[in-house]
């Protein structure tokens, strides 16, 4: 086991990229997620990567472009407003299929929206924001631990599938400060011929590309990546349970709601009522065949989230709708109280 | 009896999709002649623009990455600073630098980016089929100015070289044509130490190559060079518009 | 004693070669239409050649080689 230090999760995440491996990090100022690029316009001079601050999100995606298409581990962050902005260079990256991590630390919406945490850009980011088909690996870190965790999973999930993985936090997760461990990372080594490092003479050209004339040939592309899709949504689903064995009903959540929840649950149990919780980790893919696995067992299932019920749908799907799903929601930069959790667990279980 | 011109090898047998006359051909030969005279054909990575050299990646023997709408010098920004060894350069249209793309196209420079661009400016979207560009020459028809441009409601062109050469950070301009041998051989010298500056790391080069869109200007190949001289060449003035290689850095 | 070759296939026919020559041997063939539909640009009195390359400095498309 290695050290734990006290971080704040932008931090976490900022320092787990660079052990990673990442050594090039592209930023712009947009709070609450602004304490990872200060983070690494002290430490990468230190260790020899680099920092840039660019001139705006779109300018920091397309440079992450730019490192992606060399090889090299690269990520961006932002947050809500900014992730919007990157939404363009997130439909290259998929289509050049580059591998690359983006996160974004979630505030309120729509528009500028406010500052407060916010789990509202769940659909753009599970459904991949920008324009096309495509899908990005999305993390949910629910602990400063998770935040540094997470991200090193997701360098590594971005080289194995060449694709973007973001990671999916909210300005509380960011801001929170917790013990965290980030020694003995062992980043994957994944092969990559199809980098631009110059042919050298000896090879034919590399070219990173997302136009297709032909749409025969799109189309084809598209199935392929499609293919890849199914293969990660088959192996890479990943979700924590939480005293689900005799559970009658069903809370889910992810990310800080999460956190909350469990306090509900606690509370509930205490009180004698069955209930448990599923916490996806991996939004996309979504963990499907955990809730499929609980559906006949649980009576109800409750979505907490903080935004006007998104990730909810996603649980009526994976439950084929066999049982309710009630939303619990707070949103605009509010976070459920345990309270308001436990109160709709006992009106869900109709206990009084 | 000796070769003495024939198509530079960092150039492919592709053929161009570039319309009959389009200058546009001449550039591309021109940077290629210049990457194997200073034979860095190797190490070169290319950033593909979007607009008629969208393709640019199909005709250059160097690696290449195709980036969005007016993102090329930021995606040439990454690759640079993944890889400061490799020479990077960008193949830029006016609508893609000179509108969409301002803000990339400015800041690259202001950071000295130790890049190369050749912005193609020929006054109109070709691409996309002859809409008014910013750099379209007030009173100029396009599909989308049909009226002529009127600087009253859409506004003047853009001069990039005149815009940047007051930005600090940037190493060398100059705008060049490709309208007779005279000045393609002119054209060629300013690419070669465009790219040049960029192998002695002195920084942040564009050169603008005021070009034709015979097609979507209505002319023949023969009349676009014409225009050039009698319309262009007066609003876009031919020169060094910076260059500070030759200063103590 | 100069030559210039044409790659008749690839040449779109738009004449900037025509203009450019000094010495005026190059004409758009009246008779041969090539592979792009394309009449291609011909050399009509070789033996007049200089060996310049005006003509393949002002080909868009590396039609030409220039050999002296």
């Amino acid at each position: 086991m290695g050290e734990k230090v006290l971080m704040k999760g932008n931090e976490a995440i900022a320092e787990a990229a660079i052990r990673a491996g990442c050594m090039h990090y592209f930023g712009y100022p947009i709070t609450p997620q602004t304490e990872v690029a200060a983070y690494m316009s002290k430490r990468m001079p230190k260790v020899g990567g680099v920092f840039l601050q660019a001139e705006s999100e779109i300018a920091a995606i397309n440079m992450v472009i730019g490192v992606a298409a060399t090889g090299k581990r690269v990520m961006t962050s932002s947050s809500s407003p900014g992730i919007s902005l990157k939404g363009e260079g997130i439909s290259y990256l998929a289509g050049c299929d580059l591998p690359a991590v983006v996160v974004n630390v979630q505030r309120g919406g729509p528009g500028l929206g406010g500052i407060q945490p916010s789990q509202a850009d769940y659909w753009q980011t599970t459904r991949g924001g920008g324009h096309g088909d495509y899908h990005n690996i999305v993390l949910a870190p629910a602990s400063v631990q998770e935040m540094a965790s997470l991200t090193v999973r997701g360098f590594d999930l971005a080289d194995k599938y060449r694709m973007v993985v973001m990671i999916l936090a909210d300005g509380t997760m960011g801001q929170m400060m917790e013990p965290v461990e980030i020694d003995n990372i062992e980043p994957l080594k994944v092969e990559k011929p199809w980098a631009l490092t110059g042919t050298g003479m000896k090879r034919k050209p590399n070219i990173v590309n997302s136009l297709y004339l032909k749409p025969n040939e799109l189309e084809k592309t598209n199935f392929d990546r499609y293919k890849k899709y199914t293969k990660i949504a088959e192996t890479e689903a990943l979700a924590e349970e939480y005293l689900m064995e005799d559970a009658e009903i069903c809370v889910t959540a992810f990310g800080i709601t999460s956190r909350v929840a469990k306090n509900a649950i606690k509370e509930a149990r205490a009180q004698g009522i069955k209930v448990g919780m599923i916490r996806p980790i991996t939004l996309w893919p979504f963990p499907k065949s955990t809730y499929m696995k609980h559906a006949d067992q649980c009576k109800a299932f409750i979505s907490v989230e903080m935004n006007m019920g998104q990730m909810i749908e996603d649980v009526q799907l994976a439950i084929e709708c066999k049982k309710p799903v009630t939303l619990c929601n707070r949103t605009g930069g509010m976070i459920p109280k345990p309270e308001e959790i436990l109160a709709k667990i006992k009106e869900v279980g109709g206990v009084k | 009896m000796a070769v003495v011109f024939s198509k530079p090898h960092s150039l492919t047998d592709k053929s161009l999709h570039y319309c009959p006359g389009c200058t546009h051909g001449i550039i591309h030969r021109l940077v290629a002649e210049v990457i194997d005279e200073l034979e860095i054909e190797g190490d070169t990575i290319g950033v593909a623009s979007v607009g008629c050299s969208v393709m640019a990646y199909d005709y250059f023997n160097v690696d290449f990455v195709q980036a969005a709408h007016g993102r090329a010098p930021a995606v040439a920004t990454g690759v640079k600073r993944s890889d400061p060894s490799k020479i990077v350069f960008t193949y830029q249209g006016d609508g893609d630098l000179a509108a969409i793309g301002t803000a990339e196209t400015v800041h690259a420079a202001a950071r000295r980016e130790n890049i190369t661009i050749i912005f193609i400016n020929n006054a109109i979207y070709g691409m996309t089929g002859g809409q008014m560009a910013p750099t379209t020459l007030p009173g100029m028809v396009t599909q989308t100015s049909p009226y002529g441009r009127d600087v009253e409601a859409v506004g003047f062109p853009i001069k990039i070289c005149e815009l940047l050469s007051n930005i600090e950070g940037a190493t060398y301009l100059e705008r060049v044509t490709v309208n007779n041998v005279a000045n393609v051989k002119k054209a060629k010298r300013a690419i070669k130490k465009a790219f040049q500056n960029q192998v002695e790391g002195k920084g942040f080069s564009l050169i603008e190559v005021v070009s034709t869109c015979p097609t979507n200007w209505g002319l023949s190949p023969q009349k676009s060079l014409e225009f050039i001289e009698t319309d262009m060449l007066p609003a876009y003035p031919l020169g060094v518009y910076k260059d500070i290689t030759g200063e103590e850095k | 004693m100069a030559k210039v070759t044409f790659k008749t296939d690839i040449c779109k026919g738009c004449a900037l070669c025509v203009d450019a020559c000094p010495k005026n041997i190059i004409e758009l063939s009246k008779t041969e239409l090539n592979v792009k539909g394309h009449h291609p640009a011909v050399c009509i009195d070789m033996d007049a050649c200089i060996g310049c390359a005006a003509c393949a400095t002002m080909c868009p498309d590396c039609v030409i080689t220039v050999e002296r």
